[in-house]
């Protein structure tokens, strides 16, 4: 057991002292919180961009002369005098960017507005023009119909409706939305880091093998020993780097504000942002993740180690082998993806129940309600997988580890995984 | 007392019979050699004799004691043929890893490593990575931390392989020190001459099996030719006679291979007979490179696979 923790050691050390580790874990966080930063600062400020855009209404759908859009910094003018072809090589010149033309409609089937601009018209641009101009046509119909435009108004104001999640210590303000990014990000993660991880795991293994000094250590602690202290040691570079992430996390949901006071008034999205954050579980759904990247990280691991003990420094090799594994996983994500929408759909539960994909299935049903039996059997199943899978993988290992030259077949490594020791 | 006995140890691969029933013994403080063409089974033998395979059947018994591999692994120090060292590690760092990964504690792994450091002069490679060294360098690294540890049995497979004369010296002298200090030295080569200068007792392997088991100079009287340089002032003529033939004649030395039932001293008293003044005679022994390939010539240079 001293003889395991000293392979943890190592394989911890020499990984978190490198300059890579640091870069990884540090800086990709600082940058994508810079980006965060941007966006948000850029939202804040709003559009500068100005711009001026004319209407030619040949069909009189439009009543003032001119027209201002609330939230938009573009502004429309009614021009007149002046047809559609007249007015295309005029438009530019007299400082418009864009013109609306609108010809003689039916109200009810109306077609031929089109709107004229020397560029192709940005999409938030073409956006406020569709608003205007079915307003506009929404309005005539109204009066057409015999119905005050503005009491229309008054009677079709949207009604919303807020979400309470109800739990035990009190109802909170929940957020779909946030619900629904957290759960992606919690399940993107553990995608991501049990690939990176395993990745490393399998190189780390192949590494041991073609150097040749699996032979010395072998020596002296046992092949499964080597393995696990591999495997945990990494898994431990893993929880580090989480924990790193957590702490510049929370600093920079605190530093925020401070650079951008006007992001973190009432009712701004950061400010809704964390008050959806708030609303989840956020202490359980910390433990499943935890569980579940521990308990995915493991039993995939086994298997990269499994791949890496049996390939040569040929890469090509190591692709094939990983490529069955990388499958489920892959799958996992997929299921993942659905289960975000449907918590509780038969696939999601499926998915969350199959021990190869449910690291990654759960992570998309964690905001919701899981009936206990679903975590209880899904995490059983789990580390019986891993119990299941190292027992297997390292009897693989301890025979390909030591096996130099043509890479085995499937069939032979088949035999190695099930021969009596 | 013998420090290792092998007995009738098998192994078989799917398609080899790696190791096919050898028996032998190694004495404490001897220096043992194990021989034997490219896959003959040596370096099979010795990952049981390390403790990374276990045989199919046999026994192996270590200090008087059945061999256990994790617990008589840290009184073995085993440097495998292929050279094994994590390129990317610190050379210090990566020493002191290897002793306690044998059961050394940090402090006594760290005083130990810096003692051989000093000895063979790499001090400065401490903060070096193994990827910075050349092939001899690295197998000078590579020795220390095979016997840091101070193991009673070291396992050195091709020690001299890419070394220049002057650290092939130096290790060489450092094997017979720990042999002296009673420490027990199985080494395994092709080199012959190195094993005639190094080795007290040698056994040969072929094809999985033992076929020769004896001290150099028991071998050597075994397999001896009764062939003898005779130095001689004059050249003689008309050497005609029953008691030998001339195998090879120069100006001043004749070399003679004696009939079966004569002695030298029948061959002395012939030449002193016919008054031929003789400055030397000596027996000429063969040397183990002439045995090893007598021995292995005429069966297949290369392994075939078979059935099991």
């Amino acid at each position: 057991m001293n003889k395991i923790g000293l392979i943890i050691g190592r394989e911890y050390f020499t990984r978190v002292k490198k300059k890579s580790f640091l870069l990884t874990t540090i800086l990709v966080p600082l940058v994508i919180l810079g980006f965060y930063v941007a966006i948000i600062a850029i939202a804040v400020k709003g559009g500068s961009d100005k711009q001026l855009i004319g209407i030619v209404d040949e069909g009189g759908i439009f009543s003032d002369s001119s027209i201002v859009v609330p939230g938009s910094t573009t502004s429309f003018k009614l021009i007149k005098n002046e047809t559609e072809n007249s007015f295309i090589p005029k438009y530019k010149s007299a400082g418009y960017s864009a013109f609306i033309y609108v010809p003689k409609i039916a109200l009810d089937a109306p077609s031929g507005i089109v709107l004229h601009s020397t560029a192709s018209a940005s999409m938030s641009t073409l956006k406020t023009v569709r608003m205007l101009v079915n307003g506009a046509v929404q309005n005539k119909r109204l009066v057409a119909g015999g119905i005050d435009p503005v009491k229309f108004r008054a009677i079709s104001a949207q009604v919303n409706v807020e979400n309470t999640i109800d739990t035990n210590d009190g109802s909170k303000k929940g957020n779909t939305g946030v619900a629904y990014g957290f759960s992606l990000a919690c399940g993107m993660l553990i995608y991501l880091m049990m690939i990176i991880y395993g990745t490393q795991v399998m190189r780390g293994v192949t590494e041991e093998k073609t150097n040749r000094i699996a032979e010395v250590v072998i020596s002296s602690v046992k092949p499964f020993e080597l393995m696990m202290g591999k495997i945990i040691g990494i898994g431990a570079v893993g929880l580090t780097q989480f924990a790193i992430w957590i702490l510049l996390a929370t600093a920079g949901t605190q530093l925020v504000p401070l650079l951008i006071p006007a992001a973190a008034g009432q009712g701004s999205m950061l400010t809704t942002f964390f008050q959806g954050l708030a609303s989840l579980p956020l202490l359980k759904s910390g433990f499943y993740f935890l569980f579940y990247f521990l308990g995915g990280y493991l039993t995939y691991a086994s298997l990269f180690a499994a791949v890496g003990s049996v390939v040569s420094e040929d890469q090509q090799e190591a692709q094939q082998l990983m490529f069955p594994i990388l499958m489920p996983i892959i799958l996992g994500f997929v299921i993942m993806m659905q289960a975000i929408n449907e918590p509780n759909s038969s696939l999601a539960v499926f998915g969350s129940l199959f021990p190869l994909t449910s690291p990654i299935v759960m992570m998309g049903r964690i905001t919701s309600e899981i009936p206990l039996w679903q975590v209880a059997a899904s995490m059983l199943l789990l580390v019986g997988c891993f119990l299941f899978l190292t027992w297997i993988t390292g009897k693989i290992y301890r025979t390909g580890i030591l096996m130099y030259g043509k890479k085995p077949s499937w069939k032979e490594m088949l035999k190695w995984a099930f021969r009596k020791s | 007392m013998n420090l290792l006995e092998v007995k009738n140890v098998q192994k078989y691969f799917a398609t080899q019979k790696a190791v096919d029933d050898i028996s032998f013994t190694i004495e404490k403080g001897s220096i043992f050699g194990l021989l034997g063409p490219n896959g003959a089974g040596k370096t099979t033998l010795l990952r049981m004799i390390t403790g990374i395979f276990y045989q199919d059947s046999g026994d192996i018994t270590f200090q008087g004691k059945p061999f256990r591999a994790l617990e008589d692994a840290a009184n073995i120090g085993y440097m495998p043929e292929e050279r094994g060292l994590y390129k990317k590690m610190k050379i210090g760092e990566q020493a002191i890893y290897l002793a306690r990964l044998k059961g050394l504690s940090k402090t006594e792994a760290t005083e130990r490593v810096k003692e051989w450091f000093a000895r063979f002069e790499m001090q400065s490679w401490w903060n070096k990575k193994v990827e910075d060294l050349s092939k001899g360098m690295s197998q000078k690294l590579q020795f220390v931390t095979t016997v840091l540890h101070k193991p009673s049995l070291i396992i050195l497979d091709e020690p001299f392989s890419g070394l220049d004369p002057v650290n092939a010296n130096l290790i060489k002298d450092e094997i017979f020190k720990l042999a002296k200090n009673g420490s027990t030295i199985i080494f395994s080569t092709h080199r012959m001459e190195q094993v005639e200068e190094i080795c007290d007792h040698i056994i040969l392997l072929n094809k999985g099996k033992k076929i020769l088991d004896g001290t150099i100079r028991s071998v050597k009287q075994e397999f001896k030719d009764n062939v003898y340089q005779v130095g001689v002032s004059t050249r003689p003529e008309d050497l005609a006679t029953y008691l030998f033939d001339v195998v090879e004649h120069q100006p001043d030395q004749l070399l003679i291979k004696l009939a079966h039932d004569s002695t030298p001293n029948d061959v002395l008293s012939y030449f002193i007979g016919k008054n031929i003044p003789i400055t030397s005679f000596n027996e000429v022994m063969p040397s183990l490179n002439d045995i090893f390939i007598k021995l292995v010539e005429g069966t297949q240079a290369a392994r075939q696979f078979q059935k099991i």
